[in-house]
This record gives structure tokens, sequence and C-alpha cells, in this order.
């Protein structure tokens, strides 16, 4: 599997799409095939504030509850409300399925983000 | 630290061939056993609407035997086996002194004198000793346990029977629910019943282990038009929740008495020598008494999935648990979040709501009858 180059990643299996203060946030292929196929899914309320590493949401499938990960601190601006009918695209199309677009409070923690190459890595 | 070295996972005949299949194994019951191959939801909804096959050679074979074989069964299984037909088999309980479950079964009456008990994988070694002890004032009869020498698949589906009929001379047609013939499958020596744990119509094939592959092998060929597809433990607990089939280990277990599990249909209240049947004497005081807790299926109201061991509530916040959830999931047929749980009696009516605990937060819930999907009857709306 290659994961996109222009996107970051967690160790958590998060990918970021970063785009000037904005942050657009899904899961990776692999925390895809892990979890097995998603039945449901629970997103923040527009307005939320996260802070780098608090939980944002869950993520399940039949045989499992997977809390969702912020990667970065700021104020939740979008959700991907078709998502919560339509859980299984995540599946289908996990990189991209985005969750939720964050504002970004400080752009200092992107640099802890791991690139492609590091994600990569890191599954194998 | 100390090394601790836990024993390796038994494996099937079919261990080797799931894994070149691309399963993803999981354990088990001290079983190396497939989860799921193309995912739980395409294997659900392919049993529902086609076929799917399944590796349960985990499962355990005990047979009983001997002129006092049918004594035997009286004793240690709470179903009247003296109802069985030669080439009948029926679902059962293994009770303790107080009625509690010990394990759940099917009782196949291969002979006058001879049964076949087909038992939980994570039991067998357990169901065996307990056996062999409480078979002897009985006399005449001698357990085995036959499990290396059996390997079972099931093929469940509304198209199970046009698939296996032309790898088997037997006229399936007349093979009625609950009954088995002897016979052969793709050439290997089989015993084959319609029966299964999906609530789609479907058989169970014991074969010898040796032939496990090449009769695996020969039902998907044989399938492959009609769209059968190898199924895992995961779509397998979906269908069987679905189903309203109870799970040893998380439904029902050996602090569950076969009443509070609603099972008391399987119990042979009028047989002869009932007395004699272990958990009998437990069973009749709690039948007289009434059950003050109870089994109930239920369907999520509030969005959430309750899962296995979540707080059932049934007063005001703050006021304790009443029981937990043992079986719960969202299930890809129905696309509902439902389960399983005990409840106090007075709550059990169908309608009734309750609040499930879902990670901290209340969601309501409402008892529904059981089964969830009754084959032939629905339509998914």
């Amino acid at each position: 599997m290659t994961y996109p180059a222009g996107f970051k990643y967690t160790k958590d299996h998060e990918w970021i799409d970063l785009s000037g203060d904005r942050a657009k946030v899904g899961i990776t292929d692999y925390a895809q095939q892990q979890l097995g196929d998603v039945v449901y899914i629970e997103l923040p309320e527009v307005g939320a504030k996260l802070k780098q590493g608090q939980s944002f949401g869950t993520i399940e499938s039949v045989k499992a509850v997977s809390d969702l990960y912020s990667p970065l601190s700021g104020e939740v601006v979008e959700v991907n409300t078709a998502l919560k009918d339509k859980p299984e695209t995540v599946n289908k199309d996990p990189h991209g399925s985005w969750m939720i677009v964050v504002k970004m409070a400080s752009s200092a923690e992107a640099g802890a983000l791991l690139d492609a190459t590091q994600y990569t890595d890191l599954t194998k | 630290m100390e090394q601790v070295t836990t024993a390796p996972l038994k494996k099937t005949p079919l261990n080797s061939r799931h894994k070149s299949s691309g399963a993803k194994m999981v354990p088990f019951s001290g079983w190396e056993m497939p989860l799921e191959y193309s995912g739980i939801t395409d294997e659900h909804m392919a049993v529902r609407t086609r076929a799917g096959l399944f590796d349960v050679s985990h499962m355990g074979e005990i047979e009983i035997a001997g002129n006092d074989a049918l004594a035997a069964v009286q004793r240690i299984s709470s179903n009247d086996a003296s109802r069985l037909q030669i080439g009948q088999a029926h679902y059962s309980l293994l009770l303790t002194p107080q009625g509690t479950i010990r394990d759940d079964l099917l009782v196949y009456r291969l002979a006058a004198a001879h049964f076949l008990l087909i038992v939980n994988a994570g039991n067998i070694q357990d169901d065996y000793a307990w056996i062999a002890e409480h078979i002897k004032p009985a006399g005449d009869a001698v357990a085995v346990d036959a499990s290396s020498r059996y390997a079972l698949l099931a093929l469940q589906g509304p198209k199970s029977l046009e698939i296996l009929q032309p790898l088997i001379g037997v006229e399936l047609g007349d093979l009625k629910y609950y009954r088995f013939v002897h016979g052969e499958v793709a050439g290997v020596r089989a015993t084959v019943s319609r029966t299964g744990y999906t609530g789609e119509d479907g058989f169970e094939i014991l074969v010898p282990p040796q032939s496990a592959d090449r009769v695996w092998q020969a039902i998907l060929q044989t399938g492959q038009s009609a769209g059968v597809i190898p199924c895992g433990l995961g779509a397998r607990d979906t269908l069987r929740l679905e189903a309203g089939m109870r799970l040893y280990g998380n439904d029902i277990d050996d602090t569950t008495t076969a009443l509070e599990a609603d099972l008391g249909w399987t119990i042979g209240w009028v047989k002869n020598d009932f007395d004699k049947t272990i958990g009998a004497a437990a069973l009749r005081e709690q039948k007289a008494a009434g059950v003050r807790r109870k089994i109930v299926g239920f369907e999520m109201v509030d969005p959430g999935i309750a899962r296995h061991g979540y707080d059932v509530c049934t007063g005001a916040p703050g006021a304790p648990p009443v029981g937990k959830v043992t079986s719960g999931t969202q299930t890809p047929y129905l696309k509902k979040a439902i389960g399983m749980a005990y409840l106090p009696v007075e709550h059990t009516t169908p309608g009734a709501t309750f609040d499930v605990d879902i990670r901290g937060r209340r969601a309501r819930a409402r008892v529904v009858p059981m089964p969830f999907y009754k084959r032939g009857a629905q339509s998914n709306s």
C-alpha cells in the first residue's frame, strides 16, 4: 500500500491533509484493515475544542470499538456527517473519507507528524 | 521476569487452507481459527442470500455407547433423548446440580444404544471428564472423546441444498430439519445433518480429518456459480445473534440457569427418571418459585451499539445497574444494534425499555422478541 505523499500521519494511524491553518483528518488503510467492516462512527460537534492526542470520537466495527485521536490542537470547523450514514465508505476509500476538519491552534504541532515514508515504515 | 510458556494454538485440518486463502486468523478457545476472509459483512450477507462455508472442526465430539447408553445420556443431558429416533438430533444442555449450564450441545442418535454429542470447543476436556464420571451409575455405558476423529464443516444459506446435492447420493430434499444421514460427500464418508447455527437452511458435515480439505475444496468449487464463499467466526457470531441463538460463555454459562436463559424447552420435564438428570431438582424448584431474572433480546432505540459487558440499568440515573449485556453488536443483515441481556423478570416484556451504559453514556434500548431474524419472513426495511 502506498500512502499519499502529500499527507502527514500519526502512529495512531490517522492521516492529515494540511492546507494553511486547516487540517483534514481521517484514518489510514492500515487502520481500516485492522478494524474490519465499519458499522458506526461517532464524531464531535462543530465548534468542539480539541487538544493534540485527545479523543474526538469513536469508530466501531462489528467486533470492536476504537477511539479516534486528534493529531493536532484546535477547533473543529467541519464534520463529515455523511460518513455517519455510510460508515462503510471508510473501508472502501479510507484516504478519501475525511472525518473532521480542525482549525489549528499552532502550526508548530504539525512538525511532530510523520511523513508518508516514516508512516509506511511503521506499518511494516 | 518469569517466562511463561503458553501452549501453542491447536489447528484444524483446514488451517493451512485458510491461511493460503487469505483468512485473518485469530485465537479462539485454544484454536487458531479464521475470523474472516472477505469481511464479516460480506460473509454474513452471503449466508443470508446465497451460501457460506464454515470450518467448525474445533468443536468436540463425544460418543456414548453401550447397552445402557440411553440411560447414560438421560442422566447428563437435559433434553429427553428417548424421543430421538435413529437419524435424529436435538439441542440440549449439560447442567450443574444448581441447574446452571455447563455447556450447550447437539445430541445425535446414531443407533439405539449409540449417541454422538457435539460440544463447544472450549469445554471439550471438562465435558468429557464430567460425562465419563456421571454416566457410571447408568451401568453398561462408556464415553469416548472422539474429537480427533472428526472434522466438521457447515454449509449454510438458501442455496446450500442446490450446492451440496451434486456431491452426495442421498436425496437432500428428503432430509428434514434436525435429521441426519450417512453417505459420501465428494467421495468421502460423511454424516450430514440438516442443522446449523445461522438461522438459514443448511447442513453440517462430519468427515474424517484427513479428508476435510478435499470436501472443503469440492464444496467451494461446485458452489462457485451459486456464489458460496468461505466464512469465519466473525460472521458466525453475527448470524447466530440475529437468529437469537445463545453463545456459551457469553449468554449462557455456569452462573445462568436453564430457565433464566429461557431454555426451558430443552428440558425433558416428563422423561422417565427425570429426577436422575443432573440439575433436575434445582430446575423443578426454580420452575415452581418462578425465575427472578431472564434473558431478553433487545434493540437499541438511541444511537449507539451495546456490547458484551456493558451495564444495563432500569432505574433512574444513579441507581445501580441490574445486569450486563451478554451479546451485542450491529448486525449486517438487519443493520440494527441488537443484543441479549439478563433483566429482572418484571422488565422482560417485549416493548419494555431500559438503558445501556455505553462507555459512560446512558442509551435507551427496548426489549424485543427473539429471534430477531427468521428466514423467509423478512424484508429488510
